[in-house]
C-alpha cells in the first residue's frame, strides 16, 4: 500500500521520512531513524517509556501514528542534551544514581524535562504525578524524584 | 587479603563516583535487547495458545508458509525432543526436558500463552500475519489454575508421569503434587505444650510478575558452520549458551552470547524463551532472526513468582519466648514442577533462634505460566505468613513486636532451621537501628476523618549466594585500566567492580573502566542473580586487581633492578619499600605500563573463583500507612528499609536496592496479582490492570544501612538485592491490623478485599 | 500485511466523505484506536485524523458558553481558564485520562465514542447536559451527549457520523460541579467506579437549588442518579445518605477484575456524596 511521506522536524533536524499506516511514531523512530532512545515497555501508553515531545507537549510515542507527526517539531531522548553538555535532570539522575537498569530512563527524563519547562518549580507531590505515566520498576522511584526536584533548583539558580 | 581492618583507610569503596555505563543510558544510546540489529536480519513472531490446558490434535503451517515473505515456521518438532534431566537451573531446580517444552509445547499446552510455533519473516507485519494463518487443532481440557484445587485428588492431572516425590511409599497415582520436602529442628508438636500463648492462622498470597519494564529480546544468527551468536537482554550470558546448547542440541563452544544492556529481571530472566527458538528460525531460514515480546507476550508467556497458601503456628511464653513453630506451604510451580519450595521453607523463622520448629510444604503444579526467579525467591510467600503471625503474636502478648523479635532474635552462634549455624550475622543490628530510628520514634499522626492510620514491621532473611564468577583486570598502555565481569550489570555493578579495583591499585575510579564481556572474552560465571555478584564476582575482580598490583611491583622492581619484595605499592604509585631498597622516583601505573614491553609484555590478572562464604542478609521494615474506611483504599505514608548490607561499595546504589525491593513489595502487598477468567485466561496482561506502584503512590523511601562485614569478602560485602522484598507484605499487612484492627491474610490487600474485610469486622 | 491508509483531511466536508467509506476510523487523540489496531482488536480499512479541520481542536468561549474542538487534548482544556472556572469538574475527569503523556492527546470525543462506561470525562459532561454537534452524510444534528453512548464500545453515530465538537451553557450563577473516580493506585487505572455531580445552589450561601448526578463504571453506559433528593438541602447527613442510596439503587454493576459488583455499587454511593460536596462547596463560591 501507499507509504505516507513526512517532513518533521526531529531533535532540530528536518527530517523526511515515509511510514505506513499502522507504524507509530516510536516505530518510526526505532525502526526507520535508528533513533533507539525511546524504548518500547508496554505499546499501549502504559508506561512512558517511548515518552517524547511533539510541539512542546509530552506524548507517548506509542500512542501516535508516525503519518501524524507531519509538520510537527519533535524531541526525543537524543536531542535533550546540548552536544556532549548533558542536560540538567541528566546530570542529576547520574549524580543521584537515579537509575539502576536505565531502561525507563530515556522516558523518564523526557517527562521530567516536559514537567520543568512547563512548571519550573514543582512540589515533591507535583512531580510525582506527572511522572506516574513513567513506569519504573527498578528504584521505587525515591532518587528519580530526588534529581528531578534537585535539577529544578539547580535550573531555578538555587 | 582483605581490607577490614581498622587501619585500612578506604578511599574508593564507600564513596558515590558516576556509574560508568551512566551517561550512555541518559542519552538514550545504551544498546538493550530491543535495540540491537544485525544486517539482513528477519523477525520472529510467536503463536500462543489460546487454551489454559488443551491436547495439540494437529498444527498446520502451510498457509503461514505459503505467505509472501514468510522464511522460517517452526514447531516443537524443529527442537529435539529431550528426555528427563533434573538440573539446578536458575535459581532453582529444574528439569531439561521441562525447560524444553515451557519454550514451545509439543503434545499438550499447559497454561493460556504457552508457545506452539513461531515464524520468522521479513517483517513483524509479516510475522504476526502468518501467525494467524497457522491452524492449530486443540482438544480442550478441565484446567485447574488455584495451588489448593491442584492438590486435591479430583483435580485435573497436568502431567501423567508427575508422581510426588519425597513421600513414604512412593505414589503410584499421578498427582500435580511434584514435590513434599520438610525441614525440622527439635520437636514442635510437643514443645507448644511450653507455650502461654499460641496463634494459628492460614494465609494466601496471589501470583506477581517481576514486571521489569523491558520485554524479552534477542538477535540470534546461526550460520552455515553450524555456529551461533546471540545477542540479548539476560541475567547471565552463560546460563544463554548453556540453555540454548542443551535445547538445541549444539556444542558449547558453538555459541557465542553477547549481552546486551538488561532493562530489569529480578529473577525473571533467569532462563531462556525467545533464544532458542530464534535459534531454530535462524538456522531454518539461515537468516540472522530478531524476537522480541509484546508486553502482553511477557505477562502470560514468561514465568511470574508463586503464589501460594500457608499454614502457620506459633506458640510463645508469656514473656515472649517464641517455644514452638509449624508452617505448612503450599507453593505454585505454574506448569512445570519447579517452585522456590526449598528457599520458602527455609527462610521465614530464619530471623530466630528457635529450638522446635517443623516446617514443610509441596512444589504444585497448575495450569499457568512456569515460575521464574523472583528476587528471593519463595521467602516473601512464607514470610508474609509468619511475620504477621509474629506480629499477631505481638498482640496477643500485648508486646512491641520489636520488643518481641529482640526476645527471640538469631545471634551468632544460633543453629538454622535449615541446617546451619548462622555466624557475622546482622539481624540484631538492624531491630536496633529500627528502634532508635527517627520513624520508629516519630509519631504516627491523626488520620483525617473517615480514616484510619497504623504503622507495622515486619522482618526478613535471604541467604546470598556466591558461585562461580570470572572477573579480568587489563592494564591499558596509557596506564588506564579496564575490568571485565562475567555478569551482566543490572543495577550499577559496573560502578562497583570499578570502585573495589581502583581501591585494590589505589587509583582514581575515573581512570577504570568496567565493561562485562562476552561468554568468549571472560571466564565462566554463573548468572546475575542470588544476590550474588557484588559478592562473587567483586571477589574475583578484586583478585584479579591484586594480580595485577603485585605484577606491577614486580614490574618496577624489573625496572629499578631491585628485588620485587622491595616494592610497595602506594596510592597508585610504586614505592621502593625503606632506605635500603635504593632511592627512585616512584612509578605510576602509566611509567609501568608505557615500559611493560621491557619488562615481560602486557599487564592482566584474571581470576575465574567459585566463591564462598556469602553472609546471609536480614532485613528490617516499617511503614506507616492510611486507610480509607470507606472504599478500602490504602496510601502508605512514611516507609522505612533497614538492612545489614555488609560493606556498602557503592551507598547509592545499595540504597537503590532496597528502595526498589520495599517498593516490589508494597506493590505485591497492595494490589500486584494475576487475575484469571473461569476458563483459565489471564485477564490482565498489561501494565493498565497489572498495577505495578506508580511515581505517586509512594512517598520517599528512607533507608539505613548497618554494615557488619562479611569476613569472608575482601570488603566485608554481603549481598543485598534480594532481603528487601521479603520484608514488605508482613510490615504492610501488620500496619493494616494497626490500624484497623482488621488481620489481612489473603494478599493482595486491594481496595474490595479491605472494604469487605472493614464490612465483615463491623458485623 | 495489514495497515490501513492514513489521510488528515483539512475539512469537515472532506472528513465526512472519507468517513463514509467501509472501514473507514476517526483518529483524534489516537489512544484508545492505536492500542486497539496494534492489538488486532480493531482493523480499520482508512485512519481518517480529524486534528487538522479548523475547529477540532481548541477551545472557544463564546457569549453563551464554551465551544469545545471534539479533539481537543484533556491537557488542553485545563489550560483553559475560563473553562477550569466554569466546569472544573469536566476538566479534572478529562485530566485524569491515563498519564500525563495520555492527556496530552486524549480527547472528549474520543473518550466518548470509545463508549467505554468507565469514561473519566463523560459523567460531568452529562451532568452539564452537553451537547455534542454530530457530523455526517445527512449533515449536522446535536445530540445530548448522554445520548451517544449505546453500550460497552457502541455508540449511537450512523456510519460516516463523528462529532464535530461540544457545546457547553454559560453556567448559571452558583452552579458548578466536580468529578470523583476511585482506582485502585493513584494513576493511570481505569476508574472502577466515577461520579460527576453538577449543582446549584440558591445564592452562594443557600441550599441546592437543582442537582443532576451521573455515575460511571456502573452500568453499560453511564448512568443518571436521581438526585431530587438532595434538592433544596444544604447537603446535610440525611440528604447525603439518601444521595448515597438513590446512587447504589441506579447501579448494575459487572463483576470483573478491576472490582465486584457488591464493592462498585457501595463505593458509587461513597463518590457520589462526596462529589457532590465538592460540587456544592465550589458552587457557593461561584
Amino acid at each position: 500500500m501507499a507509504k505516507t511521506h513526512v517532513t518533521a522536524t526531529i531533535n532540530g533536524e528536518e527530517t523526511e521520512f515515509l511510514c505506513d499506516g499502522q507504524q507509530t511514531m516510536l516505530d518510526v523512530l526505532r525502526d526507520e531513524m535508528g533513533l533507539t532512545g525511546s524504548k518500547e515497555g508496554c505499546g499501549s501508553g502504559d508506561c512512558g517509556a517511548c515518552s517524547i515531545l511533539v510541539d512542546g507537549r509530552l506524548v507517548c510515542s506509542c500512542l501516535m501514528f508516525g503519518a501524524e507527526a507531519e509538520g510537527t517539531d519533535i524531541m526525543t531522548i537524543e536531542g535533550m542534551a546540548d552536544g556532549d553538555k548533558l542536560h540538567p535532570l541528566q546530570q542529576k539522575f547520574l549524580e543521584h544514581a537515579a537509575l539502576q537498569c536505565g531502561f525507563c530512563t530515556p522516558g523518564v527524563l523526557v517527562a521530567s524535562k516536559a514537567l520543568l519547562d512547563k512548571n519550573p518549580n514543582p512540589t515533591e507531590e507535583e512531580a510525582r504525578y506527572w511522572l506516574a505515566g513513567n513506569l519504573c520498576r527498578c528504584t521505587g522511584y525515591d532518587k528519580i524524584i530526588e534529581a528531578v526536584m534537585d535539577a529544578a533548583a539547580e535550573m531555578r539558580g538555587e | 587479603m582483605n581490607y577490614l581492618g581498622k587501619d585500612v583507610e578506604l578511599k574508593v569503596v564507600g564513596t558515590r563516583p558516576i556509574r560508568p555505563d551512566g551517561v550512555e543510558k541518559v542519552i538514550g544510546r545504551a544498546a538493550f535487547g530491543a535495540d540491537f540489529r544485525v544486517a539482513g536480519m528477519i523477525h520472529g513472531k510467536v503463536l500462543r495458545s489460546p487454551h489454559a490446558h488443551a491436547r495439540i490434535k494437529s498444527i498446520d503451517t502451510s498457509k503461514a508458509e505459503a505467505l509472501k515473505g514468510v522464511r522460517a515456521v517452526i514447531t516443537a518438532n524443529d527442537l529435539p525432543n529431550i528426555p528427563s534431566e533434573e538440573a539446578f537451573v536458575g535459581e532453582g531446580p529444574a528439569n531439561f526436558r521441562d525447560m524444553s517444552l515451557n519454550t514451545i509445547a509439543r503434545d499438550k499446552v499447559l497454561y493460556d500463552g504457552h508457545a506452539v510455533a513461531a515464524v520468522a519473516a521479513t517483517s513483524p507485519s509479516i510475522a504476526e500475519e502468518a501467525l494467524r494463518l497457522i491452524d492449530v487443532e486443540y482438544e480442550v481440557l478441565p484446567n485447574v489454575i488455584d495451588v489448593e484445587e491442584a492438590m486435591k485428588p479430583d483435580a485435573p492431572i497436568l502431567h501423567d508421569d508427575l508422581f510426588t516425590q519425597g513421600v513414604d511409599p512412593k505414589p503410584t497415582k499421578a498427582s500435580n503434587i511434584a514435590k513434599r520436602m520438610e525441614f525440622k529442628l527439635g520437636d514442635s508438636a510437643s514443645a507448644f505444650s511450653k507455650a502461654d500463648v499460641i496463634v494459628e492462622r492460614k494465609y494466601k498470597t496471589a501470583p506477581v510478575h517481576q514486571a521489569y519494564i523491558e520485554p524479552h529480546a534477542c538477535v540470534v544468527s546461526y550460520g552455515a558452520d553450524g555456529q551461533a551468536q546471540i545477542w540479548c537482554s539476560s541475567q547471565g550470558q552463560f546460563m544463554v549458551r548453556a540453555y540454548c546448547a542443551k535445547l538445541l542440541g549444539m556444542d558449547i563452544a558453538d555459541i557465542r552470547v553477547f549481552p546486551l544492556e538488561i532493562g530489569g529481571g529480578f529473577g525473571g530472566k533467569t532462563l531462556v524463551y525467545l533464544e532458542p527458538l530464534a535459534l531454530a528460525l535462524s538456522r531454518k531460514s539461515g537468516k540472522p532472526v530478531k524476537m522480541t515480546m509484546s508486553r502482553e507476550e511477557v505477562f502470560r508467556g514468561s514465568g511470574p513468582t508463586s503464589g501460594g497458601a500457608i499454614n502457620v503456628k506459633i506458640g510463645a511464653t508469656k514473656n515472649g519466648r517464641i517455644v514452638a513453630a509449624e508452617c505448612e506451604v503450599m507453593l505454585q510451580a505454574g506448569a512445570f514442577p519447579g517452585s522456590p519450595i526449598g528457599p520458602a521453607l527455609m527462610t521465614p523463622f530464619a530471623m530466630y533462634d528457635l529450638s522446635d520448629v517443623t516446617i514443610w510444604g509441596y512444589d504444585v503444579v497448575s495450569n499457568r505460566p512456569k515460575v521464574a526467579a523472583y528476587r528471593a525467591p519463595g521467602a516473601p510467600v512464607s514470610t508474609f505468613a509468619t511475620e504477621s503471625a509474629v506480629d499477631e503474636l505481638a498482640k496477643q502478648l500485648d508486646m512491641d513486636p520489636l520488643e518481641l523479635r529482640l526476645i527471640n532474635a538469631a545471634k551468632d552462634g544460633t543453629k538454622a532451621v535449615y541446617g546451619p549455624t548462622l555466624k557475622d550475622i546482622g539481624f540484631v543490628e538492624t531491630l536496633e537501628a529500627a528502634k532508635s530510628s527517627s520513624h520508629w520514634n516519630s509519631p504516627l499522626g491523626d488520620a483525617a476523618p473517615g480514616k484510619r492510620r497504623g504503622r507495622g514491621m515486619a522482618s526478613g532473611f535471604w541467604f546470598n549466594i556466591g558461585g562461580e564468577s570470572s572477573g579480568a583486570t587489563y592494564v591499558n598502555e596509557d596506564g588506564t585500566i579496564t575490568v571485565v565481569s562475567g555478569n551482566p550489570d543490572i543495577g550499577g555493578s559496573r560502578a562497583s567492580m570499578g570502585m573495589m579495583a581502583a581501591e585494590v591499585l589505589g587509583m582514581d575510579v575515573k581512570d577504570v573502566r568496567t565493561v562485562v564481556g562476552d561468554t568468549t572474552s571472560v571466564g565462566f560465571s554463573f548468572l546475575t542473580g542470588g544476590s550474588r555478584v557484588t559478592f562473587a564476582t567483586g571477589m574475583a575482580v578484586t583478585q584479579s586487581a591484586e594480580m595485577v598490583r603485585d605484577e606491577l611491583c614486580k614490574r618496577a622492581a624489573l625496572l629499578w633492578e631491585i628485588p620485587a619484595e622491595a616494592v610497595e605499592w602506594k596510592d597508585g604509585k610504586a614505592y621502593p619499600a625503606g632506605e635500603n631498597a635504593g632511592k627512585f622516583d616512584p612509578l605510576t601505573i602509566a611509567d609501568i605500563a608505557g615500559k611493560s614491553a621491557r619488562t615481560g609484555g602486557p599487564i592482566t590478572g584474571k581470576a575465574s573463583i567459585n566463591a564462598q562464604g556469602a553472609g546471609p542478609g536480614y532485613a528490617t521494615h516499617i511503614c506507616d500507612l492510611e486507610v480509607d474506611e470507606e472504599t478500602g483504599h490504602t496510601t502508605v505514608l512514611r516507609y522505612t528499609a533497614i538492612q545489614d548490607v555488609g560493606k556498602a561499595i557503592h551507598p547509592s546504589y545499595v540504597e537503590g536496592q532496597l528502595q526498589g525491593g520495599a517498593v516490589q513489595g508494597i506493590g505485591w502487598a497492595l494490589n500486584e496479582e494475576y487475575v484469571y477468567t473461569k476458563d483459565g485466561r489471564l485477564d490482565n496482561a498489561g501494565f493498565l490492570d497489572y498495577r505495578i506502584p506508580v511515581a505517586s503512590d509512594l512517598p520517599m523511601i528512607e533507608t539505613i544501612l548497618v554494615e557488619v562485614p562479611n569476613p569472608r569478602h575482601p570488603f566485608g560485602v554481603k549481598g543485598v538485592g534480594e532481603p528487601p522484598i521479603v520484608p514488605p507484605m508482613a510490615a504492610v499487612a501488620n500496619a493494616m491490623e494497626n490500624a484497623t484492627g482488621v488481620r489481612m491474610s489473603s494478599l493482595p490487600m486491594s481496595p474490595p478485599r479491605v472494604r469487605a474485610a472493614l464490612d465483615a469486622s463491623e458485623g | 500485511m495489514y495497515a490501513p491508509t492514513f489521510a488528515a483531511p483539512q475539512s469537515v466536508d472532506e472528513a465526512v466523505r472519507m468517513l463514509g467509506a467501509d472501514g473507514a476510523k476517526p483518529l483524534s487523540g489516537g489512544t484508545d484506536l492505536i492500542v486497539q489496531l496494534k492489538s488486532g482488536r480493531n482493523r480499520p480499512a482508512a485512519v481518517v485524523d480529524l486534528k487538522k479541520i479548523p475547529g477540532l481542536v481548541g477551545v472557544e468561549e463564546t457569549s453563551d458558553g464554551f465551544v469545545i474542538g471534539a479533539a481537543t487534548a484533556g491537557a488542553q482544556l485545563g489550560e483553559h481558564a475560563g473553562l477550569v472556572a466554569a466546569y472544573p469538574g469536566i476538566v479534572e475527569g478529562a485530566e485524569l485520562i491515563g498519564s500525563t503523556q495520555v492527556q496530552g492527546r486524549a480527547s472528549l470525543a474520543g473518550n466518548l465514542c470509545n463508549a467505554s462506561p468507565a469514561a473519566d470525562s463523560i459523567p460531568c459532561l452529562a451532568a452539564a447536559g452537553a451537547i455534542a454537534v454530530v457530523v455526517g452524510p445527512n449533515g449536522e444534528r446535536e445530540m445530548k451527549v448522554s445520548e451517544v453512548p449505546a453500550g460497552p464500545g457502541r455508540t449511537n453515530l450512523a456510519k460516516g457520523e463523528f462529532i464535530k465538537c461540544f457545546k457547553l451553557k454559560k453556567p448559571t450563577a452558583n452552579s458548578s460541579d466536580a468529578y470523583l473516580r476511585f482506582i485502585p493506585r493513584t494513576e493511570m487505572d481505569i476508574a472502577v467506579v466515577g461520579a460527576g455531580v453538577n449543582i446549584t445552589r440558591d445564592g452562594s450561601s443557600g441550599p441546592i437549588k437543582s442537582a443532576t448526578v451521573w455515575l460511571g463504571a456502573v452500568a453499560p453506559t453511564i448512568v443518571e442518579v436521581d438526585a431530587s433528593c438532595i434538592v433544596g438541602t444544604s447537603l446535610d447527613d440525611a440528604a447525603l445518605a439518601k444521595l448515597d442510596a438513590a446512587a447504589q439503587s441506579v447501579c448494575n454493576p459487572i463483576d470483573d477484575k478491576r472490582g465486584t459488583v457488591e464493592y462498585r455499587t457501595k463505593v458509587a454511593g461513597v463518590l457520589a456524596r462526596r462529589a457532590a460536596t465538592i460540587a456544592f462547596k465550589r458552587a457557593g463560591e461561584r
